[in-house]
């Protein structure tokens, strides 16, 4: 997948194997009325990688990701985690049928989601967050959650935070919360909604940092972002998407490399002017 | 003054059996017409829309219609469907179907008020949509909803003197009728008003203490 060129994103998801993609989107277009936000999208999220979306404000890169966790129904199209269909499934006839409830739920259950605004429920405590679908969901006794939860806080290194409530925690520590919400259920994909566009930038890091270690230990993640500097040091594809297309797809030196798309460069000059040239 | 308070000192335990019908018809009702209007509020929601719409038209009469009016249709209407009931159990049905209304209101747009995302993020990790309902939406809407929940507890106690009119021994009537008794009437309700703004004072300060206890819980971002 690597011998692709930038500028011919589209024919790498179609010719590559797909047993190894977490991900597989085929044709999904999404409408909101009359207007087409996704224009038929075709990405591959490969297996144990970090792939990072980007693309301009309203190119669709956060539909696109929800559409992934089910939290918006594809107009047309599928996805797939791991070779199985989420939500719907091909017809014969060449069109969609919708799968169960029961089949939804257990196939979203491999994804994790984190969200821009964190979304961490106020009446429970960092713990009692992380737990709640323990128990709730996987049915763990109490204690046992409660041990695999603080695991998972440690893991961000906020198990001296446990006992918080979220409006005793910063921005950037619930975001790490919410992180290891995502991960109490051992989830094959973790999806990042832009996960530090809502934080002061001298708590951004504590997050990337996080999130860093996650890539590192060969968990696949789909990051939505604006960290252009992240998206260029972690990730290892990276997706560039405008008007609800997939202009580019590829490593990040192929993205980012000379020459460059006219609309990637157009794109990264916002950046480029506020003196992150060095990053890329 | 003309109310001799000697003889209001030997009918204490009637006005003391008024003040506790006072109360627990009021706890009762309050108590039993959150529950309804939360049911109620959830059904609007979740079900069929011929479901919202039948409750919505019940709520627009029991808000649109005064409470003395209900509970005399109730009362003295009920027995012409078939339906008789004592004082006691027709007061506490017509407060409860009347505070029912109004919480329904306000759960309505409790559940409008708790963040999507919230919920989003409940979906993510699997919680069904009843378990999204209790562990999610019941609980952090309580927290956004309870000012007006202490307010509408408010109002209920008032309302609960509309219950002497169908005879409730609650303590409007047993004052009223001490009052009547000794051509005192104006200084019993002077000590009747003084018993409900107690009780209202008191149930705004237990509403206090519950925000307190719940600010932590409130909304971080």
């Amino acid at each position: 997948m690597s011998d692709t060129a930038p500028l011919a994103p589209r024919a790498s998801t179609a010719e590559t194997p797909e047993a190894d993609a977490a991900v597989l989107v085929r044709g999904v277009t999404k409408r909101f009325g009359d207007t087409e936000v996704l224009a038929g999208i075709d990405l591959k999220v490969p297996t144990g990688a970090t792939t990072c979306l980007i693309g301009p404000s309203g190119s669709g890169k956060s539909t696109l990701l929800r559409c992934i966790a089910f939290l918006e129904e594809a107009t047309t199209g599928t996805i797939e985690i791991h070779g199985d269909p989420l939500g719907f499934a091909e017809a014969p006839d060449g069109g969609r049928t919708r799968l169960s409830p029961q089949s939804i739920r257990a196939v979203r259950s491999r994804i994790g989601m984190v969200f821009q605004q964190f979304n961490l429920w106020p009446h429970m405590t960092a713990l009692g967050n992380v737990c709640e679908a323990l128990v709730t969901v996987r049915r763990m006794r109490r204690s046992e959650a409660e041990e695999h939860g603080m695991a998972q806080l440690s893991r961000v290194g906020l198990a001296n935070r446990a006992k918080h409530y979220p409006s005793e925690l910063s921005g950037g520590q619930q975001q790490r919360v919410a992180i290891a919400r995502a991960l109490a259920l051992d989830p094959e994909v973790m999806l990042f909604d832009e996960p530090t566009a809502s934080l002061d930038p001298e708590l951004t890091g504590e997050v990337l940092n996080v999130m860093r270690d996650l890539a590192g230990s060969g968990m696949t993640l789909l990051v939505v972002t604006h960290e252009i500097g992240f998206a260029a040091t972690v990730g290892q594809r990276i997706a560039f998407l405008d008007h609800g297309r997939l202009l580019l797809d590829g490593t990040p030196r192929e993205v980012f490399g000379e020459p460059r798309h006219p609309r990637l460069a157009q794109f990264l000059e916002t950046y480029l002017d506020r003196g992150a040239a060095a990053l890329v | 003054m003309s109310l001799d308070f000697g003889l209001m000192l030997e009918k204490l335990p009637e006005i003391l059996a008024g003040l506790w019908v006072t109360i627990w018809v009021w706890v009762v009702a309050t108590a039993l017409g959150a529950a309804l209007g939360f049911l109620v509020a959830a059904a609007r929601r979740y079900g069929p829309p011929p479901v919202d719409w039948l409750l919505r038209l019940l709520v627009e009469i029991l808000r649109g219609t005064p409470f003395l009016v209900q509970l005399f249709l109730l009362y003295f209407g009920g027995p012409f469907v078939g339906l008789r009931l004592e004082p006691i159990p027709a007061g506490l049905i017509g407060l409860t179907v009347y505070a029912g209304a109004y919480f329904s209101e306000i759960f309505r747009a409790g559940f409008d008020a708790v963040p999507r995302g919230h919920v989003e993020a409940a979906q993510c990790v699997g919680l069904s949509r009843s378990q999204i309902l209790r562990r999610i939406l019941l609980p952090e809407m309580t927290m956004l909803v309870l000012p007006q929940c202490v307010n509408m507890a408010i109002l209920l106690i008032k309302e609960t003197a509309i219950l002497s009119i169908i005879t409730v021994p609650e303590m409007t009537m047993v004052i009223g009728a001490i009052g009547s008794q000794q051509y005192a009437f104006a200084d019993a309700m002077f000590l009747l008003a003084l018993f409900y703004w107690v009780l209202v004072e008191i149930c705004g300060l237990l509403g206090r203490i519950a925000e307190a206890r719940l600010s932590k819980f409130r909304f971080a971002a």
